[in-house]
């Protein structure tokens, strides 16, 4: 089971690190989402894999549960990444209708313009 | 601590709680302004005379509170002999300077921001003499960079003033940098950094390795502040500051800052080998050079600038020398220096102010003029020459003594011959002074008819000449201080007698040597200015500037390469790195043995799998038509939501497919106002780099992600197991620990999701007021339309949906503290019932129904959740500890209340708002894009097209 999170880790890196690589926004952020995933993932799965061992307790056994901490501080996290790719999908339109391209790069004449300090 | 620390530590700070006043006072009156500038000072002045007696009887005040213990950082602050001269400079010099400032001062200038600064400024050095602890040092030494920088900039429409300022800024504020390391590494060594401490260990720092990176650094902060060559450039050029800053800075405080340093560091630095050639050769040289090219200078305050720069010079020399004798010398002559030379740059602010120029060429004659004035001047200068019955003489004797017997290298020459070739220039450019400002007949070419003038401007300058004639002709008035402070630097008691007739000494001869020399290059002075005037000479400003240039250029190369704007860059260079920094960790550390067995993968976790990775390998494939991998990207968000529900993370897999499902919608939305598809652009080459790249990256997270797993870690979840029903009162340990056992996180991340949702209705609203909102305005996107927008079957479904939704959302969010469940699913729950009514009835259709703005959804949540947090405080508990019970009404099963619920509704509230205040930020802009608007819930109704089909047959 191990490996089979851990491969799906690595897949999700490799591709949201592929993406996110790319020019234009949409893949960028297409790439930040499967990075979140295998983010969030590698954070629950530090908390060590369990079946059938849900933190819920059990008012009338001594049953063992799973690592909860991490499970919060996913809870969380998957929300959290909600919001930060909502700003980048408002961002990209924004620069998308200012500028007419969804590039994410500056180009070098864009970056050449007179130093305001100068 | 006593009434004496007390009032020490009053002292420290009055300058600046008084910074803030005259900000206030100008505007009932100059005047007013000056006067309730004077105050803070002359209050610190007494106390400063009231300690005085203490510290004169040989005790040593102390004040100290801990501020940073952890770093060695305490506010502590000390008076011994050496800090009661320089306070007592620096507030009675300052007392003088703001008399004086007052009159010299225009109506144009901002009187009150002067004074704010001159007292910024004297707080600060007022607080490098005090200091205790040499870290605090460092804090008011900075200070006094910073504020300097605005006393000599004052003039801002001045450029020279700007520039003057900026290089004054750069040079002590580089020195100061490297006085920060110097301090460090002193600390370092002593294990200490109270400067009582570093004083009394002096033998351990001197035989420390660390000695001599210490001592350079350090040195280089004194030297730069100071004005010693190579470094002495910025100070003449800082003349471009108004009169009274000159006079203020250059002649009692900011130079003396570097002198104050060694004198203060003397016992735990001086009397090495190193320490005699650096410091003594030094100011040796800064001592002739400054005196030679004051010579030449016609600016007046140029020509006492330089003299400045020799004057310091001599004093550094002075140091560096090592002895008990020089130290005294040292001591005497600052005292001496203050007093002439204040009164001198005054004097020549009062010249520039009556006669409208500086320049020597163009005066002359001014005795008969300003007779006042002149008089001032000329005991000054006589007292800057070195003149017999003038205090200047006293202690150049003692230092021309001091040099007849000093060896530079076996060479018993070089030290008194350069001292009084120094001394000669120094007699040169003093009689110039006089005689070409002064002396000569009177000229009718003025650019303003000079004359003497009011009393208050000249008050300080007199007073200052009284006091230069009274310690020439009774230098025992002055021995009292200079043996208290003289014997606080060589840290043993020093018992000196200064008088006026030494005897037959070879210095007596080096003095007449000097000023014979003296007057016969003041008399040779037009022929000698015309070969140096025509001699090529490095100009300090010009290479200040070329080093600063390339500088500049150097740091945009780096800037240039390192940060191009393309952020493709960063990202690679940035995973590249954390790989390579991962794998160094990797092979160094080593890992212990696995001591976990694997999990059995049942066959169906195997089909799972493998959707997910098809799916990534599908986004990444298909990542050009956006649309298509956008479906296949809420695939993988399925398959990890399944993952979280078998590896029992119930709470985790509700979220996460809710949370899917909002962001699949908002994708789709924002996929309405960018292009469709990704056009290809990157080479093969490009791509099959970034493959490389993001291969290894994922192959170095797994690895580690697997190494990880199969490894025992020791945990705290123990102890929210344990306590998780006891004290919060749940049996859902999740939900426990987030709005219970991590409540504050919680808060903070609502909050920032809160923010998160303001952002983009800010952002969405700046957008469609500028010129994108023309452009959306322009755009036709109807053709991406379909045409029935609002199926009936949709509109139907959700609106028979929406109650049951809302329903299943307040079961999910009141179970949440025991099962699954809770604010954050509850919020999204919702949140995607009512993005249903958008999608399916439309935009303006639902929005009128909408009775409860969202930016007020997310005030309310946070106020909730936060006021929850501090009823805690009612019970006098901490913030956001819960409380919890059980209510049993029959026929009504028992159920539990719990104040963290409120919590959670908060958490609830805030994640509904935001989550909508962005979806509705979206889709305002289709509005704005022209999209009609539906009052009907179905615009495209089938009865209408029956009807029409039946009326046309």
């Amino acid at each position: 089971m191990e490996l089979v999170v851990a491969s799906a880790i690595g897949v999700l890196t490799a591709g949201g690190v592929y993406l996110v690589l790319r020019l234009r926004a949409f893949p960028v952020i297409l790439g930040l989402s499967l990075l979140s995933y295998a983010v969030n993932v590698f954070i629950f799965a530090s908390g060590q894999l369990a079946v059938n061992l849900p933190p819920i307790l059990d008012k009338y056994g001594d049953a063992s549960y799973t690592d909860p901490l991490p499970q919060a501080l996913v809870l969380t996290a998957i929300v959290i990444s909600f919001g930060m790719t909502a700003v980048l999908v408002m961002i990209a339109i924004g620069a998308f209708l200012d500028s007419g391209t969804d590039k994410v790069n500056i180009s070098r004449e864009d970056r050449d313009v007179e130093d305001p300090v100068k | 601590m006593g009434d004496g620390s007390n009032l020490l530590v009053i002292m420290a700070l009055l300058p600046f709680v008084g910074a803030l006043v005259p900000g206030w006072m100008i505007r009932a009156g100059r005047n007013a302004c000056a006067t309730f500038t004077a105050i803070p000072t002359i209050l610190a002045l007494v106390m400063l005379g009231l300690l005085a007696p203490d510290v004169m009887a040989g005790e040593v005040i102390q004040a100290e509170f801990s501020w940073l213990p952890q770093l060695g950082l305490s506010a502590s602050f000390f008076l011994d002999g050496l800090g009661l001269l320089f306070a007592g400079m620096i507030l009675g010099v300052g007392l003088l300077i703001i008399l004086y400032a007052r009159f010299y001062l225009s109506g144009e200038d901002p009187m009150g921001q002067f004074y704010t600064y001159l007292l910024l400024f004297q707080g600060a050095m007022l607080g490098i003499v005090l200091s205790d602890n040499i870290l605090l040092l460092l804090v008011f030494w900075e200070l006094t960079s910073l504020s300097s920088f605005l006393l000599i900039g004052y003039w801002k429409h001045l450029p020279e003033g700007r520039q003057g300022a900026r290089m004054a800024l750069a040079v002590t504020g580089a020195g100061g940098l490297a006085m920060i390391g110097g301090m460090l590494i002193l600390g370092n060594i002593v294990g200490s950094y109270n400067l009582t401490d570093i004083l009394a260990s002096g033998d351990l720092i001197q035989s420390s390795d660390w000695y001599v990176p210490a001592l350079v650094l350090i040195l280089l902060g004194a030297f730069t502040k100071s004005a010693q060559f190579p470094f002495h450039f910025w100070l003449p050029h800082a003349m471009a500051a108004p009169t009274p800053v000159s006079a203020y800075l250059h002649s009692a405080t900011m130079v003396k800052a570097g002198v104050f340093l060694m004198a203060r560091m003397w016992p735990a630095l001086a009397g090495t080998e190193i320490w005699f050639y650096i410091v003594a050769s030094v100011g040796l040289i800064t001592m002739v050079l400054g005196a030679v090219i004051a010579l030449f200078k016609d600016d007046l305050k140029a020509l006492l600038a330089f003299s400045t720069v020799s004057h310091l010079g001599l004093l550094t020399m002075l140091l560096g020398f090592g002895t008990p004798a020089a130290a005294v010398a040292a001591v005497f002559h600052i005292i001496n220096h203050l007093t002439f030379k204040a009164a001198l740059f005054m004097t020549a602010g009062i010249v520039d102010h009556e006669a409208h120029t500086r320049d020597i060429k163009r005066l002359g004659g001014l005795a008969r003029l300003m007779p006042i004035t002149a008089t001032i001047g000329t005991i000054a200068a006589l007292s800057m020459a070195g003149i017999p019955l003038f205090n200047g003489f006293l202690s150049k004797e003692m230092m021309l003594e001091e040099a007849s017997h000093t060896y530079w290298f076996e060479n018993p020459w070089i030290v008194p011959a350069l001292a009084t070739l120094g001394a000669l220039f120094s007699v040169a450019y003093s009689l110039r002074f006089i005689f070409h400002t002064f002396g000569g007949p009177v000229r009718d070419d003025y650019p303003h008819k000079p004359h003497d003038p009011p009393f208050g401007m000249y008050a300080a300058p007199a007073l200052l000449a009284v006091l230069v004639v009274l310690i020439g002709l009774m230098p025992f008035l002055a021995e009292p201080l200079v043996t208290v402070a003289a014997s606080a630097v060589a840290g043993e008691a020093l018992h000196p007698h200064l008088k006026i007739w030494h005897g037959v000494t070879p210095a007596l001869f080096m003095s007449l040597a000097a000023i014979g020399g003296g007057i016969v290059f003041l008399l040779i002075h037009r022929p000698l200015d015309r070969v140096w005037l025509a001699a090529p000479r490095p100009e300090a400003k010009a290479i200040f500037e070329w080093i600063v240039e390339k500088l500049a250029a150097l740091s945009r190369w780096i800037t240039e390469i390192s940060h191009n704007g393309a952020i493709s860059r960063y990202v690679a260079i940035f995973t590249v790195a954390s790989v390579a920094l991962g794998f160094a960790a990797y092979s160094g550390g080593g890992v212990g043995p696995e001591t976990r067995a694997m999990l059995p993968i049942p066959p169906l976790v195997g089909v799972g799998w493998f959707a997910l990775v098809c799916g990534v390998g599908a986004v990444v494939v298909f990542h050009r038509t956006r649309f298509r991998a956008l479906v296949v990207l809420s695939i993988i968000g399925l398959m990890i939501s399944a993952g979280f529900v078998y590896l029992s993370a119930p709470d985790l897999a509700l979220t996460q497919i809710s949370v899917e499902t909002v962001t699949i919608m908002l994708l789709l939305l924002a996929l309405h106002f960018i292009p469709k598809e990704t056009p290809k652009e990157s080479s093969g080459l490009l791509r099959a780099r970034d493959g490389v790249i993001a291969a290894v990256a994922g192959l170095g997270t797994g690895a580690l992600a697997y190494t990880f797993m199969l490894r025992d870690v020791d945990t705290i979840s123990g102890f929210h197991l344990d306590n998780s029903y006891e004290g919060g009162g749940g049996s859902n340990v999740v939900n426990v620990i987030l709005v219970d056992f991590r409540g504050y996180d919680t808060y903070g991340e609502i909050i920032v999701l809160g923010i998160a949702g303001l952002i983009i209705y800010a952002l969405m609203t700046a957008l469609l007021n500028g010129p994108a909102g023309r452009k959306l305005r322009n755009t036709d996107f109807t053709r991406d339309l379909s045409r029935d927008r609002h199926p009936l079957m949709m509109v139907v479904a959700t609106r028979v949906m929406m109650p049951i939704a809302v329903m299943v959302g307040i079961y999910i969010f009141l179970r949440g503290h025991n099962y699954p469940g809770g604010g954050f699913v509850a919020g999204l729950v919702i949140a995607i019932a009512l993005l249903m009514q958008y999608m399916a009835s439309g935009f303006a259709w639902t929005q009128m129904r909408q009775r409860i703005q969202y930016h007020a959804m997310i005030g309310f949540g946070v106020v909730i959740a936060g006021l929850t947090g501090a009823g805690a405080w009612l019970a006098g508990k901490p913030f956001l500890t819960s409380a919890y019970g059980y209510i049993h009404r029959p026929p009504i099963e028992e159920f539990e209340w719990a104040t963290a619920l409120f919590f959670d509704l908060g958490v609830f509230l805030t994640v509904l708002g935001a989550v909508m205040l962005m979806l509705y930020s979206l889709s305002r802009i289709a509005r704005y894009a022209g999209q009609q608007v539906n009052l009907e819930p179905m615009d495209y109704d089938p009865a209408d097209r029956v009807k029409k089909r039946e009326g046309s047959e």
